[in-house]
């Protein structure tokens, strides 16, 4: 057993708004930069929807991720012998086009257009070329477009749905639709990492942020094209990758990410996860339908003295293993089999995890009845319900519905739970009959309802200390500083020559 | 051929700019690398426009790899490429292939100088130094399909006449005899290629430098540690 510890996070897909707080946090911080405009660290989707950038989920075009080839795990965009190859003219590059092209407006002609018989306007003024341009698209452009024939239609997950349940996502009056915020997954095996010619992607070893050395970056764009979720950037006006780097100096002072911070629906948690670095390889090339399973398997008990002596051994300090007993991840993910990873048959072991959204689900049945009607199988319609279990299971289970199946099940029953304890309209046998049936007990389904609706900030982040400012003493003196330069860079980051 | 103003110009030329550019070169790649390594980047910009990026990139880079490699054979191996000549029909298709490749570099290069201009997003990225290495690269490559076609059987003489040039370049005793009466063309190719060493540390050919060679044998993923001591270590996973 080879313990490492991981920042890990769970968005609650039930809670999120869509109201892009998150992202205009993380773009005022990291991202209003030249050459960086058109990036989204932090990006929230419709779905169904093409997403950002257009179609990212579409592998046969993009190639990103790993696939399995006689035992073995390969990068399907690059490998050692393609990259020789692939350096000069990258094939599989997403290009800005399928992002967006940025642009702002030219405000300054509101002032100073001459006198005319007509109101100034502001032209939209490309952000690249400082010229005047047409605007196709932007960030976000299909923000609540479900049931559009140009987006939704075009959503990779409705592979495998049957006509009916395509025409149901998008019935007239009955359309459907949910958020799906996406950040850098922080993988196990990050498929940005190892395509890196360079070596300049790296994982931090004590908290599992992946993170782009841009001193070693080269522009060769092998992260861009093999990150299957589409969350390395290229930074045109740098020459170097850019990609979320988890707000570490944020967490490294104990706060939360900005995105997680100003979360408004408060969908976010972040805690630590111990796991077993030495099963990485064989958990990535398990097959389609054990993968969630085999990922789970590989996440460690941190209550175990067996963990627990071994995280010692491997140099985990205490204060790690406290935080990864109190994480929050750890109880959606591993106790309560709530949170999926997201297209985990990308194979990188994404280390965020959503719990899957029903609320329109259940919303969708029987629409004149408060409260659903209740058959002999309790459940029944969560398999009927108008966002088909089958694109769900696109999303977050490799295309196997079980894991959905259950989460979305023991969620149901939590509700029904608490309804018969606070509203009365459902009587306790039958809240208590589906526990059962969800394999939840009330003890948990009651920590499940506080933990998903009443939340304090200190019981959604858990942020282990981290002592960096020991750790970066270890390696440099600031005493051999004083009186002769500053700290860090001397000279900026500025465009090459 | 041996004019008064060449008789000036060549030892300046032929002994003395060398050592220039290549102190130059050295010193001012090595500078680079150490205060602003941040700057070392092949800015490439295929994220801007893709399409035309392929026709011009990809030849070129080819291009230009086979005829470096080339050169750089007749360089060191100067006596075995000429046992490797002595059969006509090896040299000429030596000739015709160096010939193909130095076209494909030429296409490969024209098209991407036509994209810079072209392309109005890649025109905002291209500065100064990328314009004078356009114009530079372009001389140094017309220069050299040029004596190739009307100076054939270079893999030749490049072996017994530059070759010996080059080595007493190296052993700092410069003798360029044999440099001197070659034609005007040739004289261009070698004096520009000097131009490009020289100018190379100040633009982004610097790429060429830090050609990522390790990928091929390190392990695919990198961890790095903060708290513990030594290198960081590329490879576990
Ligand atoms: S989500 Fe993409 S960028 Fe983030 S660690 Fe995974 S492979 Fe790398
Ligand atoms: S801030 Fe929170 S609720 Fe709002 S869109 Fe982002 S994740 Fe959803």
């Amino acid at each position: 057993m080879n313990v490492r510890s991981q920042i890990s996070m769970v968005f609650h897909l039930d809670k999120c708004i869509g109201c892009h707080t998150c992202s205009i946090a993380c773009k005022n911080i990291w991202t209003d930069r030249r050459g960086a405009e058109y990036m989204w660290w932090n990006n929230v989707e419709t779905k169904p929807g093409c997403g950002y950038p257009t179609q990212w989920e579409n592998q046969e075009k993009y190639r990103g991720g790993w696939e399995r080839a006689d035992g073995k795990l390969r990068l399907r965009s690059t490998g050692k012998g393609k990259v020789i190859f692939n350096i000069f003219h990258h094939p599989h590059m997403p290009s800005m086009d399928d992002y967006y092209e940025p642009w702002t407006y030219d405000y300054q002609h509101l002032f100073n257009a001459p006198e005319g018989p007509d109101q100034p306007t502001a032209r939209p003024i490309s952000m690249v070329t400082g010229e005047p341009i047409d605007i196709k698209a932007g960030p976000n452009w299909d923000d609540d477009l479900g049931g559009s024939p140009i987006y939704a239609e075009n959503d990779p997950n409705l592979e495998g749905l049957t006509e009916e349940q395509k025409q149901q996502l998008s019935a007239i009056e009955r359309l459907v639709f949910f958020y799906f915020p996406r950040i850098c997954n922080h993988c196990l095996n990050p498929a940005c990492v190892a395509s890196c010619p360079s070596g300049a992607l790296y994982k931090r070893g004590e908290d599992g942020i992946v993170l782009v050395d841009q001193n070693r970056c080269r522009a060769w764009r092998s992260c861009i094209a093999a990150c299957p979720y589409k969350k390395v950037f290229f930074n045109w006006f740098a020459g170097k990758s850019e990609k979320c780097i988890l707000c570490f100096p944020r967490i490294e002072t104990g706060q939360a990410p900005a995105c997680f911070h100003s979360c408004v629906g408060r969908i976010r948690y972040l805690g630590v996860l111990l796991y077993d670095a030495e099963r990485i390889e064989e958990v990535a090339k398990s097959p389609d339908e054990e993968l969630v399973e085999a990922q789970r398997s590989m996440i460690l008990d941190p209550w175990d003295p067996e963990v627990i002596r071994a995280a010692r051994e491997a140099g985990i300090p205490d204060a790690m293993v406290e935080a990864a007993q109190r994480s929050p991840v750890y109880k959606f993910v591993k106790q309560w089999k709530l949170a999926l990873p997201p297209h985990i048959e990308y194979r990188t072991l994404p280390m965020l995890f959503y719990v899957p959204p029903m609320s329109p689900v259940m919303a969708s049945r029987e629409q004149n009845e408060a409260v659903e009607h209740v058959s002999d199988d309790l459940f029944h319609d969560i398999d009927a319900a108008r966002v088909p279990m089958r694109f769900l299971a696109n999303l977050f289970g490799a295309g196997h519905e079980a894991k959905v199946r259950y989460a979305l099940r023991k969620q149901k029953a939590v509700r029904w739970y608490r309804r018969a304890l606070t509203v009365g309209d459902v009587e306790m046998e039958t809240a208590e009959r589906m526990l059962r049936e969800a394999d939840c007990s009330p003890e948990e389904a009651e920590q499940i309802y506080r933990l998903t609706s009443l939340c304090t900030f200190a019981e959604r982040f858990v942020i282990p200390p981290e002592h960096r400012e020991q750790a970066i003493e270890m390696l440099e003196d600031p005493g051999e500083h004083r009186t002769t330069a500053g700290f860090g860079f001397l000279t900026g980051p500025g465009r090459a020559m | 051929m041996v004019s008064t103003a060449s008789s000036y110009l060549d030892p300046l030329l032929f002994a003395v700019l060398p050592y220039v550019v290549f102190f130059t070169f050295f010193l001012v790649t090595i500078q680079r690398y150490r205060m602003r390594t941040f700057s070392y980047s092949s800015l490439s910009s295929q994220f801007l426009e893709n399409r035309r990026h392929f026709w011009g990139l990809v030849p070129f880079h080819y291009g230009i790899l086979v005829v470096l490699t080339g050169h750089v054979v007749a360089f060191l191996f100067p006596r075995e490429l000429l046992l490797f000549n002595s059969r006509p029909i090896r040299l000429y298709i030596l000739e015709a292939s160096a010939l193909i490749f130095g076209l494909l570099t030429l296409v490969g290069l024209v098209a991407s100088v036509a994209r810079r201009f072209e392309v109005s997003k890649i025109r905002k990225v291209t500065s100064v130094s990328d314009w004078v290495l356009f114009a530079l690269l372009l001389v140094q490559v017309v220069s050299g399909i040029y004596v190739a076609v009307f100076h054939p059987w270079g893999s030749s003489w490049f072996a017994a006449s530059v070759t010996p040039y080059l080595w007493s370049l190296v052993k700092m005793n410069p003798d360029f005899t044999s440099i001197a009466a070659m034609p005007l063309s040739v004289k261009l190719h070698i004096v520009n290629a000097y131009l490009v060493i020289g100018f190379m540390p100040f633009t982004r050919l610097v790429h060429v430098l830090v050609v990522p060679n390790p990928y091929l044998w390190r392990r695919p993923q990198v961890v790095r540690w903060y708290r513990r001591p030594g290198p960081s270590p590329a490879g576990k996973s």
